[in-house]
């Protein structure tokens, strides 16, 4: 399959890379790992005029620890991620997740960034990423911003994004003591979409009460979803079997899926719910580890 | 047209160049301007593995990157597996251990299981199948592959290249 034809522009620095895209507006692209764009390009679902190559930009790939965060560079690879020591230590929910996106090959590529920018809510990181409370840093030619992840996913392959932005960088603030998370997907091979997905991160005081509690589903609905009501129901009681059952149901009662070749809605629906109790039971399994 | 891009290689050791459309993908710059046919393009949509290259010690599926994106950057394609006219222990434990049937995969697996042990030089039946989950094959059903890897390691740990 050949993609339409584009002019390949390649940048050395982000204020010249926002220069093109303020130039050029809609018509321009992004081009990251481009594992999803390129796919997009080459069925003719996306005809970029240009693409901005991202990739030569030094200083936009890391992954650190800094003002209580962990810092992932705009170009960080998801390869990157599933490899770092830190990620391993305080993030096994991201290394969950990292083991269902793709495959090595696509992994090696896609960028961490790209994930969340591309508004895919068949997407991984953007559920994983709202139950560990993200922020996403935009930088465009009025500068750099800082969104809430819940208020970055706006619609279908639409986000908060500014056509002159640039996701340049992600911060998850480090989870604090008593903490434990976990992403369970649901894929029919490797390297497919999740027929459904749940992400959950609980934090529980030296009793095990529920302080901090963050879930969200993938590919039930139009947007990655936030499961507040969930959330809501779990803080201030304690994680038991019992309890994560009923917020299961209420992550579940919250998923708007649709029928499609995946499966229909209602057996989706299940699903989350039988992922929630999952993940949630191994999130809590995992604090203090 | 959109303006030609001048890419620049160095593939299984030797400089290349040509300029390009930007549009041009690296598996067909690869088969068609470089002549290297080994590299296969399966099925054009970044599920089968096929067209699997190392591109700076990684491994990339090939149809999922336009050519100017490799521009000065190292290609490992399955014609520079071969040293002085002798079969790479990949290549030898494929053909010892029935690790091919049609052959359509097999430099994509050659490639993956190349760079698999590159970081893992004793890697267990589940390393391999990890390493290998982004390479299709409808013909093996895997078991064999997976023996031709275990050969392979094997060999090169046992004082092979």
């Amino acid at each position: 399959m050949i993609p339409p034809a584009f002019e390949y522009l390649r940048p050395s620095t982000i204020p010249e890379a926002v220069a093109l895209l303020q130039q050029y507006g809609e018509d321009a692209k992004i081009l990251s790992g481009g594992q999803s764009l390129i796919p997009m390009m080459k069925l003719r679902l996306a005809r970029p005029a240009y693409l901005i190559d991202i990739n030569r930009i030094a200083g936009l790939s890391y992954i650190k620890e800094e003002d209580g965060h962990l810092k992932i560079g705009g170009l960080t690879r998801e390869a990157e991620l599933e490899e770092s020591p830190i990620v391993h230590a305080k993030f096994p929910i991201l290394i969950d997740t990292e083991h269902v996106i793709a495959d090595p090959q696509v992994r090696n590529l896609a960028t961490v960034a790209g994930n969340l920018a591309h508004g895919d809510p068949a997407n991984d990181h953007p559920a994983t990423m709202l139950s560990l409370g993200a922020k996403v840093v935009a930088t465009g030619s009025k500068g750099q911003r800082v969104i809430p992840i819940e208020e970055f996913f706006l619609s279908v392959f639409t986000t908060a994004l500014q056509p002159d932005e640039i996701v340049t960088e992600i911060r998850i603030p480090l989870p604090p003591p008593r903490s434990g998370g976990a992403y369970f997907k649901l894929e029919r091979k490797v390297g497919d979409f999740a027929t459904a997905a749940v992400a959950a991160q609980v934090t529980v005081d030296s009793n095990g009460t529920c302080q901090q509690v963050g879930i969200g589903l993938t590919n039930v609905g139009p947007t990655p979803l936030k499961a507040r009501n969930a959330e809501a129901f779990l803080r201030g009681k304690k994680l038991d079997e019992a309890t994560i059952h009923q917020a299961a149901q209420l992550a579940a009662d919250e998923a708007q899926p649709s029928s499609d070749l995946r499966g229909p809605a209602e057996y989706k629906k299940g699903l989350v719910k039988e992922l929630a109790v999952r993940a949630l039971t191994r999130a809590v399994e995992r604090v203090g580890k | 047209m959109a303006k030609k891009q001048l890419v620049r290689v160095k593939v299984n050791g030797h400089e290349r160049q040509a300029e390009v459309e930007p549009r041009l993908l690296l598996v067909h710059f690869i088969r068609e301007v470089l002549g290297l046919r080994g590299t296969h393009v399966g099925c054009d949509t970044s599920h089968c593995g096929a067209c699997t290259v190392v591109l700076d010690g990684k491994t990339v599926k090939s149809c999922t990157m336009f050519a100017p994106q490799a521009d000065g950057c190292e290609l490992l394609t399955v014609e520079g597996l071969m040293r002085n006219g002798t079969l790479h222990p990949l290549q030898e434990g494929f053909k010892e251990e029935h690790g091919l049937q049609c052959g359509f995969c097999t430099p994509g697996m050659l490639m993956s299981s190349y760079v698999l042990l590159q970081k893992n030089k004793k890697p267990t039946e589940e390393d391999i199948r990890w390493g290998i989950s982004g390479n299709l094959c409808r013909c093996t059903g895997y078991q064999n592959i997976v023996k031709a890897v275990l050969y392979a390691a094997a060999k090169m740990e046992g004082g092979a290249k």
